[in-house]
């Protein structure tokens, strides 16, 4: 039972973590005993899980994400959507309209039609199929109003923070609606499209500054400075 | 005496022509993220040769009948520039070029977990903008870090590089001018952290003990790429590791 890495230490693929009896989690794979590192990232440990917090990658749907989806295509009873994954998602109609959808009577484009943004959950996914999301709970369905923005999705846990420390203090600071999807996209609705603008600019910001300290009170200030 | 003297490629001494040692690479340097419009990208300077390698995916495979239903479809696309070379090369696509996209494509998807990521496709482009030997060496090595860029889950990064038989000598890391006037040249592309060999070619005459001699100096040659490949992940990602603060 060995570790060969300090916290959060940076790895690449095929770096030697562990020898013994551990459980490997994200980003690491097991051969022969021993564990390596399959991704670019920071090492971590926790309850005897090794794992790796990538540093790039692409946004793999799990069950129970919050996505923001584009459609690209309408089928006759489904939407194809744009959730920045190798996967496309798929949403029925039924997942959508509270009532069944006739192909023979109406258009599926008459709901939702080619571009426009839909908030969803990935119901379920396994890689065999594309995902199947669905946006018939609350606070899920189509977006109408405000500003959508696509983010790197290794970022996403930066924006929402320690225990939503960020966006907390972004929606407090602003008063604006902000939505962080898993995929990397966030939604922002505020009082007029200069705001959405500026909240935009503080999510690139954190983007760009991500592993720095001291991000969320900087990230207060720029928003403090863009008020006056 | 003196016009033998421009002739030789190995000096008594067992200096190169260019100064190297017979067992010395030359001075190597790795670049990732170079490109805006790719996935994951790596430049390379390989000596003389000079090498630019974007990656895009994993994405939706088209067209979608070459999908594969249970793993990713890897492929390389090997070209040179029409200026990479001391004559004019014919843009068209040569048998060359076909030839080394595949071997390099086979050299690389051993350590791709290309299973991940089934009904995909992975697309490594690969320009050769300058050309001074080791080319499938310098490309090789260089996508694996673009692949890393990429973020694209492997076992581990593939190093290669060239030994070659040159007046009657094993040279590690064979330049243009060395391999055209030697006797055998043998490429391999090698998982210093699971010793395992991807690519294995050779062309040229060698005996049993030279081939023995030769894959020893290839493990020591892929090592030293190894290191400075793993040195430009660090230098690239450095800003990542400097006390963050993470959800």
């Amino acid at each position: 039972m060995t570790t060969f890495f300090e916290p959060r230490q940076l790895v690449s693929p095929g770096t030697l973590l562990a020898e013994g009896n551990y459980q490997p989690g994200f980003n690491v794979y097991r051969d022969d005993g021993k564990y390596y590192a399959s991704m670019v990232g920071l090492a971590d440990i926790r309850n005897n899980v090794i794992s790796v917090i990538p540093l790039r990658g692409c946004y793999i749907p799990q069950p129970g994400d919050v996505v923001i989806g584009k459609v690209v295509e309408c089928i006759s009873t489904a939407w194809m959507l744009d959730i920045r994954s190798p996967y496309q998602g798929v949403l029925f109609a039924s997942e959508f309209l509270s009532k069944p959808l006739n192909p023979l009577k109406e258009e599926a484009r008459r709901y939702l039609d080619v571009g426009e943004m839909v908030v969803a959950t990935v119901m379920a996914f396994d890689r065999t199929r594309n995902p199947s999301l669905t946006a018939r709970d609350h606070g899920l369905g189509k977006i109408h109003r405000g500003t959508v923005i696509d983010v790197d999705f290794t970022r996403v846990p930066r924006i929402i923070g320690k225990k939503g420390s960020m966006i907390t203090m972004l929606k407090k600071e602003t008063g604006a609606q902000i939505l962080v999807a898993q995929n990397g996209r966030v939604w922002i609705s505020g009082k007029s499209r200069d705001e959405e603008a500026v909240i935009a600019e503080a999510i690139r910001k954190i983007e760009a500054e991500a592993h720095t300290t001291g991000l969320t009170d900087r990230v207060r200030e720029f928003l403090v400075n863009k008020r006056r | 005496m003196s016009e033998s003297k421009i002739e030789r490629l190995i000096s008594e001494d067992g200096i190169r022509c260019d100064g190297r040692r017979l067992d010395e690479i030359r001075p190597i340097k790795f670049q990732l993220g170079v490109l805006k419009n790719t996935d994951g990208s790596a430049y390379v300077e390989w000596g003389r040769t000079k090498i630019l390698v974007g990656v895009m995916g994993p994405r939706e495979s088209h067209p979608k009948h070459l999908a594969l239903s249970d793993k990713a479809r890897v492929e390389a696309y090997y070209r040179m520039a029409s200026f990479s070379v001391e004559e004019w090369k014919s843009p068209a696509p040569s048998r060359r070029e076909v030839e080394l996209s595949k071997v390099i494509r086979e050299a690389l998807e051993p350590a791709i977990f290309v299973e991940f990521f089934p009904r995909t496709s992975i697309d490594i482009f690969i320009e050769v903008l300058q050309a001074d030997g080791s080319t499938r060496c310098a490309s090789i090595s260089a996508a694996s870090l673009a692949l890393v860029d990429a973020g694209i889950p492997m076992r581990d990064l593939v190093a290669s590089i060239a030994v070659g038989k040159v007046e009657g000598k094993l040279v590690l890391d064979v330049q243009d001018k060395e391999d055209k006037a030697g006797e055998s040249d043998m490429p391999m592309a090698y998982m210093p952290s699971k010793n395992a060999v991807t690519l294995l070619q050779m062309d040229g005459q060698i005996t049993h003990d030279e081939f023995l001699q030769s894959i020893e100096l290839l493990k020591k040659g892929c090592i030293e790429v190894y290191k400075k490949q793993k040195e430009a992940i660090e230098s690239h990602f450095k800003s990542a590791v400097s006390n963050g603060e993470e959800a």
